[in-house]
């Protein structure tokens, strides 16, 4: 326990400063007018589809991190609050429609989040005895447990099929009928800024403050006076109804919810999205979730292998990195402070540009080594790059290997300088 | 009751397979206060390890060198990865594990393909041992047996009576005392993690033949272990035996008695409905044993964790 007691700057309570529950207003005047001009600049339907695939992601990264970067709870099985919040809002919709009530579509995300708070509170009960592993083990073994059911329990869950619904149903909302995606973009839009700043304000009530410390030390927490348990308990019920909501999103964007929303793999990439965009931030599972489903979506069309390179890649930030996207963004800070950031340009432009050509080299010999083992027989052609060659010769091997070696070579040899250039922006006063 | 011995022999088999994971599971759990998710990836390495060098040299020797190269693979994990994350704190290290067991499972993909591998019982064990009323026992399941029992023997004779298990035993509970005392801890934690990975191995070896050697196989596995470990109680190696035999032979005797729960229902006098179609429980009434015999163990821990916390052999509150 000795070395908790010690402050350092790369825990993120340290760093973080308790403030009011007033917003700098600033970032999400801008973030508000991003959303809006976003549709204005990709204007296709595929990018549309993108970016509410990103905002759901958003939401549902910023649900989790509650619990994972504000909490210090490790869950495992977190996709069951979203996947039940998007199956009882899609229920939902079925009863209005089969029932003509008249029912605004934009609510129905609330009521998503309502269920996954009321589940959240059932599993909570028992769950946030503890944190660390058992914590984790119990919710692995409930995220089983409901990953299972939804294929026992077809009244709900729709077996294997899972459910559908429309969104077009019944009573426009001040004559918006949501047939189009531009008005479901912003009906996400509208539900992704509302969770945002309230996740904001709730880490800034005592609640999200006395998360912070239960997380950090738990026993000295109960020693002033607060039960660890119940501030456990009332994050993970937050944490629960943003997921809903996230859940009800999902519902209205997609019309279809399968047991895929539940499981294991959606439980695992969720955690896979906010702690590549890092944890100790609350903006960082935000980038992590824009990051993350660029990355999915475009270099899924690109290659194969795509889970190869971002498994590396997240393998890569825990090692290196564990601040994350948004940690790595939060060390310069103290460079620009000092005004000396300038000075990191060049060396940057050094190492990691080569560094970058290397990784490429590196990543086009796994490709052509994937398609010499696993394509067609007879089928010798692959187009990497923009370039088509022929996959059993001698020449691109060699070419993607020297590329691969000088690029990383150059890197590692700039390194040092880089480091150099680092620690001197990063020193007061003159030259060290 | 013949049904019965069959069924006996069957879940044995399942839960000494079962324990051979657990037990490296557990051994490093008590070492490093962190699960290790990548731990069913290492069973599934050793499996695709034995075929491929089943494919050249036979099962016998693949039997020998798989676990051996998984073990090393396990140490290399642990001394350039683990010991890297240490710092940073356990959720980190559990993440790391998590990844890992991600990245595995593609680069398994990547190499050998999404399809199931021909990984066969070797020839000389592909005969019937003996039968029990008509159901015949292959000799590859007594086999299998027989390879855990051994090693589980071993593994308890190392840890408590030789030189060699007196310092893990030591180095787990005081490390600094331990390291106080001369000797290296940094080594100790990365031996037990490869021997914990070769153990895996050795399970993927065995069980490859017997339950298919594909790229899900870790999946499968991954999260019972999990569950059996925190079921015996983490760090407990006799624990970890009595859950693996638990929920093997739960989950054997679950598949093959068909116990309808409307049976259970109607036994404790609650009447069917009689329109089942429209019943909003219509699920709850037909869900027989077979088909929830996959879900028991986590009924089982999630029951465990809530009543009995450390497990039922567990000593400490993790």
């Amino acid at each position: 326990m000795s070395d908790q007691l010690t402050t350092d700057p790369s825990k993120p309570a340290q760093r973080m400063r308790a403030g009011s529950m007033t917003l700098t207003l600033g970032p999400w005047i801008v973030a508000a007018i991003a959303l809006m001009v976003m549709p204005y600049i990709f204007t296709s339907n595929s990018a549309l589809t993108i970016m509410n695939q990103m905002w759901i992601t958003v939401v549902f990264a910023l649900a989790y991190n509650m619990l994972l970067g504000q909490g210090g709870m490790l869950s495992f099985g977190h996709a069951v609050y979203m996947g039940l919040g998007g199956f009882f809002c899609m229920h939902l919709m079925n009863y209005i429609e089969d029932f003509g009530l008249a029912f605004p579509l934009p609510l129905l995300p609330l009521f998503g989040g309502l269920f996954g708070m009321g589940f959240a509170m059932i599993i909570g009960s028992f769950s946030t005895s503890g944190a660390g592993t058992r914590f984790a083990m119990i919710s692995l073994g409930v995220g089983e447990l409901i990953a299972a059911c939804s294929v026992i329990i077809v009244a709900f869950f729709g077996g294997e099929e899972g459910i559908s619904g429309d969104r077009t149903y019944g009573l426009p909302f001040f004559g918006v009928e949501f047939l189009k995606q531009i008005e479901v973009y912003y009906l996400i839009s509208f539900w992704l800024m509302l969770s945002a700043v309230l996740m904001y304000l709730f880490s800034r009530t005592p609640v999200g403050r006395m998360a912070n410390a239960v997380r950090d030390n738990p026993e000295r927490a109960q020693f002033l006076g607060y039960s660890a348990r119940w501030v456990r308990f009332y994050s993970f019920c937050a944490s629960g109804f943003f997921c809903g909501i996230a859940g009800g999103l999902f519902a209205i964007s997609y019309e279809i919810l399968t047991e895929e929303n539940l499981n294991a793999t959606s439980s695992g990439v969720i955690l896979l999205v906010t702690f590549l965009g890092g944890v100790g931030f609350f903006f960082g599972p935000i980038i992590g979730a824009i990051a993350f489903t660029l990355l999915q979506t475009v270099l899924s069309l690109q290659t194969e292998l795509w889970a190869i390179y971002v498994g590396a890649l997240f393998l890569a930030t825990v090692m290196f990195f564990p601040g994350g996207l948004a940690g790595l963004m939060m060390m310069h800070v103290p460079a620009l402070r000092l005004g000396k950031a300038s000075g990191l340009v060049m060396p940057y432009i050094k190492t990691l540009i080569p560094g970058a050509i290397g990784v490429l080299g590196v990543c086009a010999l796994i490709e052509m080594t994937f398609h010499f083992r696993h394509a067609a027989k007879g089928d010798h052609e692959m187009t990497l790059f923009w370039t088509t060659f022929d996959s059993h010769t001698v020449m691109p091997w060699l070419i993607a290997g020297i590329i691969a070696a000088v690029g990383l070579g150059v890197a590692r040899a700039t390194a040092p300088a880089m480091k150099e250039a680092w620690d001197e922006a990063n020193t007061a006063g003159g030259a060290s | 009751m013949e049904l019965i011995l069959v069924n006996v022999i069957d879940g044995l088999v399942t839960g000494l397979l079962l324990f051979m994971l657990s037990a490296g599971l557990t051994l490093i759990f008590s070492m490093m206060g962190v699960l290790n998710f990548a731990h069913a990836s290492f069973y599934m390495l050793g499996a695709y390890f034995a075929y491929q060098i089943s494919l050249a040299l036979g099962f016998w020797v693949g039997l020998l060198i798989a676990p051996l190269i998984v073990g090393v693979m396990g140490a290399g994990v642990e001394r350039y990865g683990l010991r890297r994350v240490h710092q940073y704190g356990h959720v980190p290290e559990l993440i790391f594990t998590f990844g890992l067991a991600l990245l595995i499972e593609e680069l398994v993909q990547f190499v050998w393909g999404k399809n199931q591998m021909a990984y066969d019982i070797p020839d000389i064990l592909n005969f019937t041992a003996f039968s029990i009323a008509g159901n015949s026992i292959p000799a590859y399941k007594i086999f299998m047996i027989f390879i855990s029992v051994g090693i589980f023997m071993g593994l308890l004779y190392v840890l408590t009576k030789t030189r060699v298990g007196m310092i893990i035993q030591a180095a787990l509970s005081y490390p600094r005392t331990v390291e106080a005392l001369g000797h290296n801890v940094p080594l100790i934690f990365m031996g037990v993690f490869g021997v914990g990975t070769a153990l895996a191995g050795v399970a993927g070896v065995i069980a490859g033949p017997v339950l298919g050697t594909f790229p899900g196989m870790a999946f499968v596995l991954g999260s019972i272990v999990f569950v059996t470990i925190v079921i015996g109680g983490l760090g407990s190696l006799w624990g970890a035996l009595v859950a693996s035999l638990l929920i093997g032979w739960i989950t054997t005797f679950a598949k093959s008695y068909n116990i309808a729960m409307s049976d259970i229902l109607n036994g404790i006098g609650i009447a069917t409905p009689e329109n089942l179609s429209d019943n909003m429980f219509r699920d709850l009434w037909t869900v027989t044993s077979p088909q929830i015999a996959d879900i028991l163990p986590y009924i089982l821990m999630v029951l465990i964790l809530i009543f009995r916390p450390a497990g039922l052999f567990g000593k400490r509150e993790s």
